[in-house]
């Protein structure tokens, strides 16, 4: 946006003189050509990190979850570090078609389907873990869902780990519904270009026979609008429980009343910077720079740098709070968090979260794309540690010092970590072959053409 | 196939030219028309006279039903089916069952929504062919079907013609 002879001057959504028929040809060639070599060797080395995870977690329901890290008083290790830190990720995908659609930015329209396969790909990951953790996933369901089992005892209602489940599986579901009522019309578009038979009926499946007949756009635009009415509250109700789950317990470093506002601060964050991350990939590999603008991405970190402001001044909240607190418990803890035996991964936190996003307050690194690709992969870094300061800081010096002790990830934790990372990608891959990854409908709407054809 | 669909398509090339052209066929009485674009457009609702979307207030319902039902649920199971003295706390320890009742309001008003927007759109439906292909990509068509009673084919391909029609379909014949 620039301001010239006392006019605003907004940059385009898309870059000039594309006309409707560009974006579907743009959009759906990834779709309708042989993947390239970029593709399959991202997905060649998602496969080997998911079959590693794999063999891992096979040999860890053999011999028990005595191959983890985990001891007495560290007893939440990698696998909540990676529940949280997967779900936060997924944050940005709600708000920006959320509370992004209410705000009417219109900038979203080009970046929303990826974001929001991205949530659902990201919260799909972050479930496996508290489902691994149990170390008996057979069993899960008794431990997670209330039926009426032959002991009739239900769960606790008054959990927040229940409370999670109920979070977690109807943000889920939502944004599942959300993202596919949005790919309808799109994957008619795609259906409609099919030529080959399979295709055809694959798509005219998926389609559910969508045709955009006005009436059903009438009915159409208000479900979305309630959907993403529903959302907000939704997503922000999602980390705020996630931080329920540290903050109702009475650990010093844990029990403390800023966690909702900050963990949704922070998820949206970590969120935000791995849509940058994929964004740089998926414009480069697909050829969609005349859609996902150096624009779209300056936005972004807009909201990388106010949301990496927020989780900084939360850090410095948190410091000040124990020592006002007068608990010298709560002091202990914090001091160290800074200067104990974890003392290094407190600093990652601080350095790659607080001073990482304040380079995006100049004009010419926000809107560079190799800065903001290596400043997304730094916050992500960064947020993933934050996560395992809370847990691990917390847990590993409690109140009584006989039971202290330091906690050593294992080689099973690190290679289940880097699985989710396969699994996620693994996902992410194929949605880019067989789905637009751009709202191509929004898109258009949003274009300044008339749609006149040549 | 229960109703074969019978009649006219315009297709044309600029979402104001379908504007016009509703408006024009509008004058001319006629009813039983619909509208095909690749992505909605604002005005058409008013230009063809359709109502707004009742889908809201049914959502209303069921998201209150929904936040009953989980409340009501974490209240006799905590309460009434096995009560458990925690440190001497109420059974019915209201507040920590709010975050359940919100999700379930949530859950179920969503879900339901979504499935009244399929009742209401009457999809899936396979049975009713593709027009044109060109409508999910940038073109914009308006089907008047043979059945209404102020049909006429030479008074719309004229009314169609001034709007700069780019294509007259017979659609079902």
């Amino acid at each position: 946006m620039e301001i010239v002879n006392n006019k605003i001057i907004k940059e385009p959504l898309v870059a000039p003189g594309r006309v409707y028929a560009d974006v579907n040809d743009r959009v759906c060639a990834p779709l309708e050509r042989f993947p390239s070599i970029k593709w399959w060797a991202c997905f060649l080395v998602a496969q080997v990190a998911l079959a590693i995870g794999t063999f891992l977690v096979i040999n860890m329901f053999k011999q028990g979850l005595g191959v983890l890290g985990i001891n007495h008083p560290v007893a939440w290790g990698t696998f909540i570090t990676n529940f949280v830190f997967w779900i936060g990720i997924g944050h940005a995908g709600t708000l920006i078609s959320a509370i992004l659609f209410l705000f009417r930015q219109k900038w979203r329209t080009a970046i929303n389907r990826s974001a929001e396969a991205m949530t659902i790909f990201a919260v799909m990951t972050a479930g496996m873990f508290p489902i691994l953790h149990t170390g008996r996933p057979w069993y899960a369901a008794f431990y997670l869902f209330p039926y009426p089992n032959q002991r009739q005892l239900w769960v606790n209602f008054r959990s927040p780990l229940e409370w999670d489940v109920w979070a977690v599986s109807t943000y889920f579901t939502i944004s599942l519904l959300f993202w596919y009522i949005g790919l309808i019309p799109d994957i008619a578009s795609v259906r409609d270009r099919a030529k080959n038979t399979i295709r055809k009926i694959v798509y005219t499946v998926l389609s559910f026979g969508w045709r955009g007949s006005a009436k059903h756009w009438n009915h159409y635009e208000m479900v979305y609008l309630i959907l993403a009415g529903l959302s907000t509250p939704l997503v922000l109700s999602v980390h705020s429980i996630v931080s329920f789950d540290f903050a109702v317990a009475i650990l010093p470093g844990w029990h403390t009343t800023i966690f909702p506002p900050y963990f949704v601060a922070g998820a949206v964050f970590s969120g935000f910077a791995m849509v940058v991350t994929l964004l740089c990939i998926v414009r480069e590999v697909f050829n969609l720079k005349d859609f996902i603008t150096v624009g779209h991405l300056e936005n972004m970190n807009k909201i990388i740098l106010l949301t990496g402001t927020i989780v900084g001044y939360a850090y410095i909240m948190e410091f000040f709070i124990a020592w006002y607190s007068g608990s010298m418990y709560e002091r202990f803890a914090f001091i160290n968090r800074a200067t104990g035996p974890y003392a290094w991964s407190y600093w990652i936190m601080m350095t790659c979260n607080v001073i990482t996003p304040q380079i995006f307050w100049f004009k010419n690194l926000r809107r560079s794309i190799p800065v903001m690709f290596v400043a997304s992969l730094i916050v992500n870094i960064g947020m993933w540690f934050e996560r395992f300061v809370i847990i691990i800081t917390s847990l590993h010096r409690d109140y009584l010092p006989s039971s202290w002790d330091y906690y050593i990830p294992t080689l099973t934790d690190w290679g289940i970590t880097i699985m989710s990372f396969g699994f996620f990608f693994t996902l992410f891959l194929l949605f880019c072959r067989v789905l637009p990854t751009i709202c191509m409908f929004e898109v258009k709407m949003v274009m300044e053409t008339k749609g006149k054809h040549h | 196939m229960a109703t074969k669909e019978k009649g006219i398509l315009a297709v044309f090339n600029d979402q104001h030219q379908l504007l016009d052209a509703i408006k024009k066929v509008r004058a001319m009485g006629i009813t039983k028309m619909d509208a095909f674009t690749p992505f909605p457009i604002h005005g058409i609702e008013d230009a063809m006279g359709l109502k707004r979307s009742w889908i809201p207030w049914a959502t209303l319902v069921y998201g209150l039903t929904g936040a009953t039902l989980a409340f009501t649920f974490e209240t006799w199971t905590s309460a009434f089916d096995w009560p458990l003295n925690i440190g001497g706390k109420p059974f019915i320890s209201w507040p920590a069952f709010i975050p359940i009742t919100f999700e379930g309001g949530i859950l179920i008003g969503g879900v339901l929504t979504v499935l009244t927007l399929f009742g209401v759109m009457k999809l899936p439906c396979f049975s009713k062919p593709v027009l044109d292909v060109r409508l999910t990509n940038d073109h914009f068509g308006l089907m008047i079907e043979d059945a209404d009673p102020k049909f006429n084919e030479d008074k719309l391909s004229n009314a169609f013609k001034e709007c700069h029609v780019v294509d007259i379909k017979k659609i079902g014949h």
